[in-house]
């Protein structure tokens, strides 16, 4: 198994393992609500739902493609460098996110709002640092094969992403009344909720959510 | 194990490279893109490329220079967008973009940079305040918060935000009018 590359397996109870490794991501081993991997994005790009799915999304790509990349080339890697080795790939791949961000997510709102790129500002670099990352190249994509670390980091990306897109529309939707930027209410929000304070109370309600669903199950 | 070390670097060097050759262009355009953008909405109808014809005026206090953008229309003058900033934002750098009829009036200001508190300082963007500096000269309107004796309506909440746009606008001003022109 171990070697089998890129080979794609047959076997139904294969493919029912494989459909596992990619939704086990949104509920079950949710990076942000179950696993609390990732909090400084997370409490940080979540300002409104836009800000909070480009920055999952983001971290989506490079989740793949390292898992990818190092699940490639895990069996020429030396165990004593590893770890030096799975960072410089998962660095290069930040550094093209930002690039290409820099390049094709920077252009102006309508009325000047900041881009997409503005916004997300210094969060985009600090993907380098986000645990999850590391922490998927280490515990996943390094013992299995490639296509299963394609599955790995595009299930736990997407389930990032939902989880920011569910954090910032909620701090949205309280903090300015709006909705994927859309006014519903023309009043001044909820302050505390676009600020710092009201990442932390929306974060810990949805949790608390999260594992009532969990517990009934 | 240093020749794969080696391998992996050079390898992720040249990937980088390839990448950063690739958006070079496209990079530039959309910051182009937002200076023209952001030029635009501070000076009135032009048909010139003020980019092209930048330049750069050193502050009143020389300790600094700002860039100029001439708008011309029909090779006259019609206004100057000058690209100035403060430090005395509630989280420090904002820069803002001002529009300066040749008289020296303020005809508009736009945002470029900002980090303040989203919802509190970050209102500084909108019509509400940024609109009530349109048509005033800086000689006569006393450009500081009514709580500073001055002329302009802070925003509520965020005085040190509002004081911060007025030392921008006073800048721009105040290079405009006594600064010398740099090559």
């Amino acid at each position: 198994m171990r070697c089998s590359g890129l080979l794609m397996p047959t076997g139904k109870e294969d493919a029912m393992n494989n459909f596992r490794e990619f939704t086990k991501g949104f509920i079950k081993e949710n990076p942000v609500f179950v696993l609390l991997l990732g909090m400084c994005p997370t409490l940080g790009t979540t300002t409104s739902a836009i800000n909070g799915l480009g920055m999952g999304l983001a971290t989506t790509f490079v989740l793949v493609a390292s898992n990818v990349v190092i699940s490639l080339i895990k069996n020429v890697i030396p165990d004593k460098v590893r770890i030096p080795a799975f960072v410089v790939v998962i660095a290069s791949f930040v550094t093209i996110v930002d690039l290409l961000m820099a390049a094709y997510f920077n252009t102006p709102g309508p009325n000047g709002e900041p881009s997409l790129y503005d916004n997300l500002g210094i969060f985009i670099p600090l993907i380098v640092v986000n645990c999850i990352v590391l922490g998927r190249a280490e515990a996943f994509a390094s013992k299995n094969n490639v296509f299963r670390s394609f599955l790995d980091g595009l299930g736990i990306g997407l389930g990032f992403a939902f989880a920011l897109m569910i954090l910032g529309t909620v701090r949205e939707l309280l903090g300015s009344y709006s909705f994927f930027g859309f006014q519903l209410i023309k009043a001044d929000g909820i302050l505390v909720f676009v600020l710092a304070p009201g990442a932390f109370i929306a974060l810990g309600f949805i949790i608390a959510l999260i594992n009532n669903l969990r517990k009934t199950k | 194990m240093t020749l794969t070390l080696f391998l992996v670097t050079f390898l992720a060097s040249v990937s980088l490279g390839v990448v950063y050759e690739l958006t070079k262009g496209p990079k530039a355009d959309a910051e182009n893109m937002k200076k023209n953008f952001a030029i635009k909405k501070v000076v009135p109808d032009f048909n010139n490329e003020p980019n092209a014809e930048a330049y750069r005026i050193a502050t009143a206090d020389g300790t600094d220079s700002l860039t100029c953008y001439p708008a011309k229309k029909d090779d006259n003058l019609v206004g100057t967008a000058i690209e100035s900033y403060t430090m005395k934002g509630f989280s420090g750098l904002i820069r803002v973009m001002v529009g300066l009829s040749p008289e020296g009036n303020i005809i508009n200001t736009s945002v470029l940079e900002q980090k303040e508190t989203p919802g509190l300082g970050t209102k500084m963007t909108q019509p509400f305040f940024k609109d009530q500096f349109m048509g005033k000269n800086p000689e006569v309107f006393r450009m500081t918060v009514k709580k500073d004796g001055g002329e302009v309506d802070a925003i509520t909440a965020s005085t040190i935000t509002s004081r911060a746009y007025c030392d921008a606008l006073q800048r721009a001003f105040d290079a405009y009018r006594k600064g010398g022109r740099h090559e």
